[in-house]
């Protein structure tokens, strides 16, 4: 591993799934390539998270976003491709379509309002989505419980092992020669006159361009080079059930079975501060909420619980900036690492390395928060 | 593959292995009658279907699942023996009831 100012004309912070994806989308396109990876003491949103490829909900408030995510989740099936021709690890994307249950008639209710509200925004992009009535929805999936009151089902849903993603798109850095540094958290990002250097306890490393790609870490990395990233942790539980023969085609929000059969229950969302830990109350309504879905999980054992931290912004959506103060730094965060992976990869990625941000990407500057608070 | 060793104290506990009766000894567990039986591959696994044997016997390593008394996945190297029990070996995932 050399130490000293090595100098690289991109150097990306940040080794989980936004940072990856990125520098798997540079790979090739730039010269010399770094991804520094702070190491297994990082609150690794990426090794917590569910792995849905989800669209439906996306873009109330924020029509770009609706567009970006399906953007996203129509370049799935080629970064997949791609990982899996390179990598020989199949990431197992499924797109089946989605399903979000409704247990109450008042959340039907607000549901399709909010969908036709979302769809209704102007520079939404329009698809499809369908309103299953119980009926329905048990004829598309068998052993739905008596208690669901109608599900939304939209076709450009679906899910991917997000391990086996986060592994592929290393094994893919690996494979195209990127100077890849596990364990090497960034100190201090010191903008020079023209480029810059990233201070880390093993050396330091000269950049033409850096991108900011570190979740939560870029709270603190933003400043240093003329940019903010006001995020927050967003706790999110997880209960996994034991393997079970396949029984559930379709992901649901709450609730999905991987490629190995594993059940996943999730969706909680907690403002817990640092803390991943998890607790009782929540695992107990994650599981109340999973057992009304499909009562016959009744017999199916919980063998794991975790929580993992989101990245979440103020207004909960991503942030994507170019820093005016210091040309050539770019910062990149958001909550949905999965969805947006293969935006990310072959979307932002080819953009970054042309020097600017893609033109779909402008109103996601952290600027957008630069109102003054009400008196 | 295993012999017991002489236990003059020793009491007989009569159970069921995939259908076919054997005895095993009060105080065992499912896993070592199972293994003093002779059935040593226990269960194959959800992915592969390969086959697998208890291995770390003390409730670790979860490759001895089986269905006991028609609960599967049970871990046979931490459930005792009881006069009665049905065991069966485990192929793949297991089920939930259909509704």
């Amino acid at each position: 591993m050399t130490a000293g100012d090595a100098h690289h004309d991109v150097v990306v912070i940040g080794g989980g799934l936004v940072g990856a994806a990125i520098a798997h989308g540079l790979a090739g396109r730039v010269e010399r390539l770094a991804l520094l990876d702070e190491g297994d003491v990082a609150l690794r949103a990426s090794r917590g998270n569910f792995g849905l490829v989800w669209v439906q909900s996306k873009g109330v408030g924020n029509p770009a976003y609706g567009a970006w995510t399906l953007a996203s989740a129509n370049a799935w099936p080629a970064l997949a491709r791609e990982l899996e021709d390179r990598t020989g690890i199949d990431v197992r994307l499924e797109q089946p379509g989605g399903i979000s249950v409704m247990l109450s008639d008042d959340e039907v209710v607000q549901r399709v309002a909010s969908m036709r509200r979302m769809l209704a925004q102007p520079g939404m992009p329009q698809y499809e989505w369908e309103l299953l009535d119980p009926v329905a929805l048990r004829e598309r999936v068998p052993g739905i419980g008596p208690a669901v009151r109608a599900g939304l089902y939209c076709r450009h849903d679906g899910h991917v092992n997000p391990l086996k993603l986060l592994r592929a798109l290393h094994a893919a850095l690996r494979l195209a020669h990127v100077d890849v540094r596990p364990g090497h958290p960034v100190d201090r990002i010191e903008p020079l006159a023209r480029g810059f250097r990233v201070h880390t306890p093993h050396g330091t490393l000269c950049a033409g361009r850096v991108v900011l790609a570190s979740g939560l870490g870029n709270a603190r990395l933003a400043p240093m080079v003329g940019l903010v990233a006001p995020v927050r942790p967003q706790r999110g539980q997880i209960v996994v059930l034991e393997r079970l023969r396949p029984f559930l085609r379709y992901p649901i929000t709450t609730l999905r079975q991987t490629d190995e059969g594993t059940v996943l229950i999730g969706d909680s969302q907690e403002e817990a501060g640092p803390s991943d830990s998890v607790g009782l109350p929540v695992l107990a309504t994650l599981a109340e909420r999973a057992l009304l879905t499909f009562p016959a999980l009744r017999d199916a054992r919980v063998v794991r619980t975790w929580a993992a931290l989101r990245v979440m912004s103020v207004d909960g959506f991503p942030v994507y900036d170019a820093s005016t103060r210091w040309p050539g730094a770019f910062l990149a965060t958001c909550h949905s690492g999965v969805t947006l992976a293969a935006a990310h990869a072959r979307l932002l990625a080819p953009a970054l390395a042309g020097g600017a941000l893609p033109a779909a990407l402008r109103s996601f500057s952290a600027a957008r928060f630069d109102v003054p608070a009400a008196a | 593959m295993f012999r017991r060793l002489p236990d003059p104290g020793a009491v007989d506990v009569a159970l069921v292995v995939d259908g076919v009766a054997c005895t095993a000894r009060a105080g065992d567990t499912v896993a070592a009658a199972m293994l003093a039986a002779g059935v040593l591959a226990c269960r194959t696994t959800p992915v592969g279907g390969v086959p697998r044997a208890p291995y770390c016997l003390m409730g670790v390593c979860f490759d001895c699942l089986v269905t006991i008394d028609g609960t599967p996945n049970r871990q046979a190297c931490l459930v005792p023996v009881a006069d009665g029990m049905r065991v069966e070996r485990q192929q793949g995932a297991r089920s939930i009831a259909s509704t």
